[in-house]
């Protein structure tokens, strides 16, 4: 049932928005939708050119959809340039829509391609070619709005909105309102242009018969019952903290520097004055966490955010805040590295620095999330850890996750998990002897019973104190360079992560609980990896799933299950850190790594393939 | 609130302060000692809104001295931790104890952007002209051809003036002392401290182990002082030496030492200090005076009136709170294109 729509083109022809706008209306009309954003870095190369086309794929079922879908069963492509890039990604018999007012003899022939014989030079002559005259459609369409060559020409992306809304005859209310909204008091003209675009696009399809392969039941939701939004993982990490901090009683500070994918989450914190978010743009990326550190001694739900490079630049100041013990939750939105890397695609290769990337034993916590939707929960519950332990928390999410959308049924605040920070005044302290030292000076590191640093936020009377990098005496927080002292004060450290697995809930095993093989995965492949598992299981196999959402400590239940399973098997989008971690970390003797390393996707097939044969191995 | 009253005693913790003997730390502590009795009742903040941080470096010791709140962070970075807590608690009154190396070389740029939005904090900047914890190299203010373990044949970099970057990263408020002048560090402190914006007071201060007598030639004694010295006080005339004898003019484009009486120089040529100037090009040459051509400049050199940042990022909350009364998360959530599934 599932269908896959890739929309190519120049980086200004509009991709991202006629994507989004497709994927809002498809969940507009109660399907499952889930984005993938598939852009090049550069803001616009040379038109026409193959490193200047920006694509955005839409997969929808009748069901709710956890990823964004393999090849494509429609590309739409603008330009020769983007059908030249993006065949790779249609499937054999996809439908492909291109305009047809672009091609030709000159154009292909810049490409180095045959205008004659370019489907065959693809490899897409099992395909349907949809010849579609887009750009004519388009300024016929908007001849009566008395725009100029040029602004006319930016409304052809809504001519494949309509077109590809009426395959699928789904309504365009949705995306009419939108333009509405956009142009409406701003630019009347451009607006009756932009919808007038729809239609053309609409009519075309029907008139046509352009008809998609897949029909939803009418009137049948894929999603359970309640109010939902589309939401990307950057906005949702930015809404988790929202909801986080008002639920705490803290005000949100974030601290950050810009770095694709990571910058829309600063952009979107930046917006909310009026819930009182502070954020500084900061000059560098340690600012970054060093003002976040600053806001967070000053009693704040401090956040700073980044990607691979950022991280690298924050450990020093990491290792602080693990060893002063200050809450303080740090968002790595994975991309492609190792140094600036591939800074527009994802991937989950910053595992291994977020654990182990600074100096000294300096254990603190790894969370993930693995949809966009999810990222909410997992900045939520990572500021919930930080604040109520008293300690930073890594929350890694990657560049599918930030950019890629899916509906979000909407929380409340008042029905998340509360949220209590050991603040403490000195009346509280009163009774407590061991909280002050023989000259009556309170201790600063003096904690709760859950190990966490009882949080005497400056402008409390009684209880000044001194916090620092250095290594200290466990009882008193004076300084101190004893051996023994840094001993029990590692032992410390660790115990307080450890212990804050008791915050999050077990892992949840899909299938039998004991087998041949269960099946990992974190991040962004969750939902294709669980997805493909379910395939397996459904045609007989004796595999099972789960997703790893805490990585250190280890999530509660998670070697235990793994020790009923013959095999694991690791899917990431790196070398093998999780399973290296995981053989480190269990005594499981058969944990394969499915790794790959191209910065990419799983795709189902091969996935299938490979799971298969771990599967059936003997 | 009932006023306190504090002594100087009220605002040390007691420890055993660790500086070697000698070094000039332990005057500019006990500045700092008067000086927040004074900052406490001018400006009616109590002890536990006071918040010391220090990045790393002999000097950064210090908040562990203190009996505020205090936080001693790690290598360069206090200006950026002290910018985070003052933009998030513009209650408080944040001070950052910081060295030459510590806020001029690893921690240049959080000093410079610190400057420059004129965030409302007080940086006691310690320079000594050396990396006196790691046990002598040459810092970004050692004096050129200086000769330390890390620069044998003497040191081939030009080094800065930290008074001079901080007027050009647009400090609002720019002060020099010296150690020694006890009184005149505590006033210059409590100066900074009522300023409303970043105010930077650079302490020229001896390490009696490692460059012993760098400062000498222009400090050393008190008729040193009053010969190669000159204090800067807005409003007046900008006279030095023991009797005031001797003043700066300005000889076209640049300064010029004269003496009062000689040269046909009368008391109307000599400059009249405006610290309140919006014009930096006077402070400017002001702070770059080096013995022996000219007298090195203390006092307040520069003291302007500009919006500081975290009053800047309070004003935008309250505009877009009283814009959007009583917002909850929840109305950011559920607002904008929302459906309902049935």
């Amino acid at each position: 049932m599932s269908v896959v729509i890739r929309f190519s083109g120049d980086s200004g022809d509009g991709m991202q928005m006629v994507g989004n706008l497709f994927s809002e209306s498809a969940a507009f009309a109660g399907y499952g939708v889930f984005t993938f954003p598939d852009y090049p870095a550069e803001v616009r190369a040379p038109q026409g050119t193959v490193a200047g086309v920006s694509g955005f794929q839409v997969h929808f079922d009748t069901h709710a959809v956890t990823h964004e879908g393999d090849k494509c069963n429609i590309l739409v492509a603008m330009n020769p340039a983007a059908l030249v890039a993006h065949s790779k990604y249609a499937t054999a018999t996809a439908t492909i829509l291109l305009d047809s007012d672009g091609f030709t003899k000159d154009t292909v022939a810049k490409l180095g391609y045959d205008i004659e014989t370019i489907v065959e030079q693809l490899g897409l002559q099992e395909c349907n070619i949809v010849e579609a005259p887009i750009t004519q459609m388009t300024l016929d369409a908007v001849a009566q709005c008395e725009l100029d060559r040029k602004s006319a020409l930016k409304c052809r992306n809504m001519v494949v909105l309509g077109i590809t809304l009426g395959m699928y005859d789904i309504a365009t209310d949705y995306a009419k309102k939108f333009v509405e909204k956009k142009f409406g008091v701003k630019n009347p003209l451009v607006c009756k242009a932009n919808i007038a675009a729809i239609e053309a696009g609409e009519n075309y399809a029907k008139n046509t018969h352009l008809v998609g392969e897949t029909h939803a039941e009418k009137g049948v939701s894929a999603l359970a019952k309640g109010t939902y939004r589309s939401i990307n993982g950057n906005q949702a990490v930015a809404w988790g903290f929202i909801a986080a901090a008002e639920k705490s009683g803290r005000k949100l500070f974030c601290g950050s520097y810009p770095i694709t994918p990571a910058t829309g989450i600063l952009e979107e914190l930046a917006k909310h004055k009026a819930l009182g978010v502070k954020t500084v743009q900061a000059e560098d990326e340690i600012a970054g966490i060093c003002t976040a550190i600053g806001a967070s001694f000053g009693g704040a739900l401090a956040v700073t955010t980044t990607s691979g490079p950022g991280l690298a630049l924050k450990s020093e100041a990491l290792g602080l805040a693990v060893m002063a013990q200050i809450p303080l939750v740090v968002v790595d939105v994975q991309r492609g590295g190792p140094s600036t890397g591939l800074p527009t695609k994802s991937e989950q290769a910053d595992l291994l620095q977020a654990m182990y990337g600074r100096n000294g034993d300096s254990p603190l916590v790894v969370l993930t999330a693995h949809s966009p939707a999810d990222c909410f929960e997992k900045a939520y519950m990572a500021a919930k850890i930080a604040l109520e332990r008293m300690m930073p928390v890594v929350l890694l999410t990657d560049g599918n996750l930030a950019n890629g959308t899916e509906p979000w049924l909407i929380k409340r605040v008042a029905d998340m998990p509360s949220i209590t920070p050991p603040i403490v005044s000195r009346e509280e302290l009163a009774e407590k002897a061991e909280c002050f030292n023989e000259r009556g000076l309170f201790n600063p590191y003096s904690a709760n019973e859950n190990l966490a640093r009882y949080w005497a936020i400056p402008g409390t009377e009684g209880l000044e104190h001194r916090l620092g990098g250095l290594e200290k005496q466990p009882k008193t927080g004076a300084i101190s360079y004893s051996p023994a002292d840094h001993a029990s004060m590692g032992a410390l450290r660790a115990e307080r992560v450890e212990r804050a697995k008791e915050l999050m809930p077990a892992v949840q095993i899909e299938g039998a609980t004991e087998g041949d093989l269960l099946v990992l995965a974190w991040g962004s492949n969750v939902g294709k990896v669980s997805e493909v598992v379910a395939e397996v299981r459904n045609e007989g196999g004796n595999v099972a799933y789960a997703t790893i959402s805490l990585i250190n400590p280890l999530q509660a239940g998670i070697a235990e299950a793994m020790s009923h399973f013959k095999r694991v098997l690791v899917c990431e989008s790196n070398s093998g850190q999780l399973a290296s971690h995981l053989r480190s970390m269990t005594s499981h003797k058969d944990i394969r790594s499915l790794a790959d390393m191209g910065a990419r996707p799983f795709a189902a097939e091969a996935l299938k393939a490979d799971i298969l044969k771990n599967l059936n191995e003997n | 609130m009932a006023k306190i009253e504090y002594t100087p005693n009220d605002f040390r913790n007691g420890n055993a302060v660790k500086w070697c003997p000698g070094c000039g730390d332990h005057a500019v502590f006990n500045s700092v000692l008067k000086a927040l009795p004074e900052v406490s009742e001018r400006l009616n903040i109590p002890r536990e809104n006071f918040a010391f941080i220090s990045g790393i470096g002999c000097s950064s010791r210090f908040v562990y001295y203190m009996n505020t709140y205090g936080f001693h962070t790690i290598h360069g970075r206090a200006a950026a931790i002290s910018t985070g807590l003052k933009t998030a608690r513009p209650d408080l009154s944040v001070w950052v104890c910081s060295g030459d190396g510590d806020s001029l070389a690893i921690g240049g740029n959080h000093f410079i952007h610190a400057c420059r939005r004129n965030i409302d904090l007080n940086l006691i900047l310690f320079n000594n002209e050396i990396y006196g914890l790691t046990k002598g190299q040459y810092s970004p203010t050692s004096k050129l051809g200086k000769i330390t373990k890390t620069s044998p044949f003497g040191t081939i970099e030009e080094p800065f003036s930290p008074a001079v970057l901080a007027i050009g990263a647009k400090a609002s408020f720019v002060a020099r002392t010296i150690d020694m002048e006890l009184d005149l560090t505590k006033d210059m402190l409590v100066e900074g401290a009522c300023h409303k914006g970043m105010s930077v007071i650079e302490t020229l201060v001896n390490c009696v182990i490692f460059n012993h007598k760098t400062h000498a030639d222009y400090a050393d004694t008190k008729a040193i002082r009053e010969e190669r010295t000159i204090r800067l006080v807005h409003g007046e005339k900008m006279l030095f030496g023991a009797n005031k004898e001797k003043g700066l003019v300005l000889d076209g484009l640049r300064l010029k030492v004269v003496t009062v009486g000689e040269d046909g120089y009368t008391i109307d040529d000599v400059l009249t200090h405006d610290a309140h100037s919006e014009d930096t090009a006077l402070h400017t040459m002001l702070a770059s005076m080096r013995y022996p051509d000219y007298p090195v400049a203390v006092g307040v050199i520069r003291d302007v009136a500009r919006p500081t940042y975290d009053s800047e990022v309070a004003r935008q909350i309250e505009e877009q709170q009283s814009a959007k009364p009583n917002m909850k998360a929840d109305d950011l959530f559920f607002g904008g294109e929302t459906w309902k599934v049935e």
